[in-house]
């Protein structure tokens, strides 16, 4: 693992000293294993797929005028990311979108206790359910479903399987707030799924009991 | 060694951080003999273990068809 990691970041510096050398092949070398990192980080915030690929596109380029100024203090995918998730949240800005987001994050901060709605046991998850249509849809419908906020951190996590502290560097947020909206964006996407989880789509029931202790 | 008690609450706090190994040893066996001994929490705790699971597995975004040759004439451009 250790002589891999090394070979990867001897090769990642020479691509970008390359391309700093007038190379614009090796640049695409560079962003080339990167491409679902980014178009996926582009998602997470602008749930449309035409407007991540033109976010996935100017991050691309803007990485490229910057080059020269990267430092390798991070990884070259996490700075790209970081830089998608920049670009994303600008186009969210400018196309003004975000009125009906911020209203729903206002009332969502991370202050507070956050409760499960519901305590029904999960039987385990057999893996041929996750091909089901029905599972595939509900999936989405949680997804899109969750504010913003958690859906980004919740797909950095548990989809690109960033670590805490880099996710916490490419939102530019604490590792605090990581951790309290990932367990906020877990439990609601629980909660969603819970009904079809408890056996709707695995037998075809569809009465789903609820236990609550209160 | 004696295991300080813990209530629900603060197992339903630190229940991702367990999932994700951030919590320390100490911590860690509270949460154990709690599960133990509280039928909601575990199913919270099996809950919660699905959906990373689900997500891990199950989400995934198509890029759009094309993407990759676009991205690269678009380097190629500049």
């Amino acid at each position: 693992m250790g002589a891999l990691k090394q070979s990867l970041e001897s090769n990642e510096a020479e691509l970008i000293r390359r391309v700093c050398a007038g190379d614009k092949e090796a640049f695409y070398s560079l962003v080339e294993p990167c491409e679902r990192a980014v178009f996926t980080a582009a998602m997470s915030i602008l749930n449309n797929v035409a407007d991540a690929e033109e976010v996935a596109q100017e991050a691309v380029l803007k990485a490229f005028a910057a080059l020269p100024r990267f430092r390798g203090e991070s990884k070259f995918s996490t700075w790209l990311v970081q830089i998608t998730i920049n670009e994303a949240r600008l186009k969210l800005r400018r196309d003004r979108r975000h009125l009906y987001d911020s209203i729903d994050e206002s009332q969502t901060d991370d202050q507070g206790d956050c409760f499960p709605k519901d305590f029904a046991d999960w039987r385990e998850i057999p893996s041929e359910t996750l091909q089901r249509k029905e599972l595939k849809e509900a999936l989405k419908r949680a997804l899109d479903g969750l504010p913003q906020k958690y859906r980004e951190v919740l797909i950095l996590r548990d989809v690109q399987h960033l670590s805490i502290q880099e996710t916490a560097e490419v939102l530019g947020i604490t590792e605090g707030s990581v951790k309290t909206r990932l367990l906020r964006a877990r439990f609601r996407m629980r909660d969603a799924l819970a009904p079809g989880i408890d056996g709707s789509w695995s037998t075809g029931k569809l009465e789903y009991e609820k236990v609550r202790p209160w | 060694m004696k295991v300080i008690e813990i209530s629900c609450l603060e197992v339903w706090r630190e229940i991702s951080n367990y999932l994700d190994g951030e919590v320390d040893a100490e911590l860690r066996a509270r949460m154990e003999s709690h599960f133990k001994v509280c039928a909601h929490c575990s199913a919270v705790l099996d809950g919660t273990r699905n959906v990373v699971k689900l997500v891990g597995d199950g989400v995934e975004y198509q890029m759009p068809p094309g993407f990759s040759k676009r991205l690269y004439d678009k380097i190629k451009a500049k």
